[in-house]
């Protein structure tokens, strides 16, 4: 395997290198590894979910539903182990086939009845935030067992390391995973159904069945990221807002073109890790919280104009985005 | 490059009727219809009356700020763009009408001109993003959504400003049923069917959602048009976000984000029938749009059902008439 960096992967690592470097000189608790791998352990959720939407909008799409997927994943968790160990297994189980069916569900439409995968995601989101909603009436009830969290708080002892997070061994294996699925036939197609769906159709392949496996991959990955942050940040009905909008952000800071056929998932990831070394930075140069988003608005913004007017950029017409179609 | 008076041949708005078309705006309409009479129904059996006064009012006054969020919404999405930041403009539109009246009958003018200026800069800036920087519309417009909830929470906490006694009138005096801010909007619905189908612009507004390339190549200023959508789908924003002043008596910062005006418009557009991917529908599929999505809302709290149903079956909704018209679509065009 040669070693190369994929197109529009090196301006998200120059980012990504200087707000490191930005946060090693701001803040004391950056000077060891066990401060990059707590950064890397609360950034596992959002690069997973990065992971899952890239592989959507790298083919096309979009997925808005994984925000509240989420929310249901972490209720769910919450409602059916309700304290007890012994219910751990099962229902991590269960989570994960609930973000499958999920994604089936949105897939299914997005190909079959030729919704546009906004829209599809959309409608999803809505009727998720309604359904959880309404099951708990606002407040979840139940309790994660000790067990379950362990995902996303625990850590083990690796050698030279120190104490490696669950959550960042996961990450890797689902990164590692995704890499070399992305180098894989199927991933290469899967890049050239967002390029141009009909070339691949004529080619012979399944273009409807690429984007069908997009959708499943995002909505188990939406379930993985759920059973972290049930365990990071515990258990409410507002876990997942607004997680759709910031993976979207982290994916097209990796240099993912909307609307699919460009970009890699090891950038996509970057722009995860990057956006939350941002949030984290702007913490400690103590940025009031308000202003934060303000920050981060100008930042997307600039990073995509950036991509779009960058000295060595391609011709390519631009597009609005054209979900799926 | 001069603008030659050539008409552009983009897709005709409204397909002529050669036979009875069920176009996607004679749906909506057939399906806002039914939905009136099975509403009805339930809540008489209910023992209660859906379309009295009290309900008709209801659904305008739902119908009137989405209303007029989803009539931008619908001039930027047949270009081809959308615009995720209209529901902090709503906020920010709302505080910046009701803090300069300050209480005082003189300053109601100066108010609303500020608004709807501040709208406009909002929408130019989003426009100029879109063509300058070459942002995706999505990312440029979340940035801009994002840079106006920093300031609405770095500056405020809580409802600000007081709007004049008179100039409440405009959110609550009423014709009959009918109140006057839904006449209103529905004015301006009709001032941009009017812009969108008779006059040139409007048509670039087609010729660029359908295909910017082609549309260029016929001498059309696409930047110009996509600029100008922008301006009127934020100023459009700017409209409900005084009429919200006007009702809640001063600006609320939040009062765009709670009712979910982004995805909501979006969502009220894509139901009227028009494609999200630009070109194709118009203003009156979407007011179709927005009076279903206010009389599901209006039925549900009459049948006192459980609120968060309706975002399930508002999703299921959306989805199915989507679905449906993209069978249509596919019959048309191969």
């Amino acid at each position: 395997m040669r070693l190369r960096l994929a197109e529009g992967t090196a301006p998200v690592l120059v980012v990504l290198v200087a707000l490191l470097v930005g946060l090693a000189i701001a803040g004391p608790a950056y000077d060891s590894v066990e401060g990059y791998l707590a950064l890397l352990k609360r950034a596992a959720p959002l690069m997973i979910l990065a992971i899952g939407q890239y592989f959507v909008i790298v083919s096309g799409g979009f997925d808005l539903s994984v925000g509240a997927l989420v929310t249901a994943g972490v209720v769910i968790a919450a409602r059916m182990i309700d304290g007890q160990e012994s219910a751990t297994a099962w229902v991590i189980l269960l989570v994960l086939a609930f973000g499958l069916l999920v994604g089936l569900v949105n897939g299914l439409i997005a190909t079959k009845l030729l919704v546009p995968s906004f829209i599809v995601t959309l409608g999803m989101l809505l009727v998720l935030d309604g359904a959880v909603f309404l099951w708990t009436g606002g407040a979840p009830r139940g309790a994660l067992s000790e067990g379950f969290r362990q995902f996303g708080r625990g850590s083990v002892d690796v050698p030279v390391l120190g104490e490696v997070p669950y959550s960042v061994l996961i990450l890797l294996v689902i990164l590692v995973a995704a890499a070399l699925f992305m180098r894989s036939g199927t991933g290469r197609a899967l890049v050239a159904t967002g390029d141009n769906d009909q070339a691949v159709s004529l080619s012979g392949g399944r273009v409807d069945r690429l984007r069908l496996l997009a959708f499943v991959l995002s909505g188990v990955l939406a379930a993985v990221a759920a059973i972290l942050l049930g365990g990071f940040a515990g258990v409410s009905a507002q876990v997942g807002e607004g997680l759709e909008f910031r993976a979207i952000t982290a994916v097209v800071l990796g240099g993912v073109l909307l609307g699919g056929g460009r970009g890699s998932v090891v950038a996509a990831t970057a722009g995860a890790l990057s956006l939350e070394a941002l949030f984290t930075l702007l913490n400690l140069l103590g940025v009031a919280g308000a202003l934060e988003s303000a920050v981060q608005g100008v930042i997307i913004i600039a990073a995509v104009a950036y991509a779009a007017l960058g000295p060595r950029t391609r011709f390519r017409t631009s597009r609005q985005p054209a979900p799926t179609q | 490059m001069q603008e030659k008076p050539l008409p552009v041949r983009a897709t005709p708005p409204e397909p002529r009727t050669r036979r009875f078309a069920l176009t996607p705006t004679v749906i909506v309409y057939l399906a806002l219809v039914v939905l009136l009479i099975v509403g009805s129904v339930l809540v008489g059996l209910r023992g209660g009356v859906l379309l009295d006064q009290a309900g008709l009012l209801n659904i305008f006054t739902r119908a009137t700020a989405l209303g007029l969020v989803a009539i931008g919404q619908t001039i930027v999405i047949l270009t081809g763009s959308l615009d995720l930041s209209v529901a902090y403009l709503v906020g920010l539109t709302s505080l910046v009408a009701a803090e300069t009246m300050a209480g005082q009958d003189g300053m109601i003018v100066p108010g609303v001109l500020l608004a709807l200026a501040v709208a406009a800069v909002v929408g130019l800036v989003n426009g100029l993003v879109i063509t300058v920087l070459k942002a995706n519309a999505f990312i440029a417009t979340l940035g801009v959504a994002l840079i106006l909830r920093g300031y609405l929470e770095h500056n405020y906490t809580g409802p600000a400003g007081d709007v004049p006694r008179t100039f409440q009138h405009l959110g609550y005096d009423r014709i009959g049923p009918i109140p006057v801010a839904a006449l209103l909007m529905l004015a301006i619905a009709a001032a941009c069917w009017w812009f969108l189908t008779r006059s040139r612009p409007g048509y670039h507004v087609y010729a660029v959602g359908g295909d910017i390339e082609v549309a260029r190549l016929s001498g059309v200023r696409t930047r110009r048009t996509i600029l100008t959508a922008h301006v009127l789908c934020s100023v459009a924003a700017g409209f409900a976000g005084i009429y919200l002043a006007s009702r809640l008596g001063s600006g609320a910062p939040y009062v765009g984000t709670d009712a979910v005006f982004d995805l909501e418009s979006i969502a009220a557009v894509v139901l009227g029938g028009t494609l999200l991917a630009g070109g194709r529908g118009g203003v009156v599929g979407t007011i179709g749009g927005v009076f279903i999505l206010a009389t599901l809302d209006t039925t549900f709290d009459a049948l006192a059902v459980d609120p968060f149903f309706k975002d399930v079956v508002r999703g299921v909704v959306l989805i199915t008439a989507v679905a449906l018209y993209a069978r249509r679509m596919v019959g048309r065009s191969p």
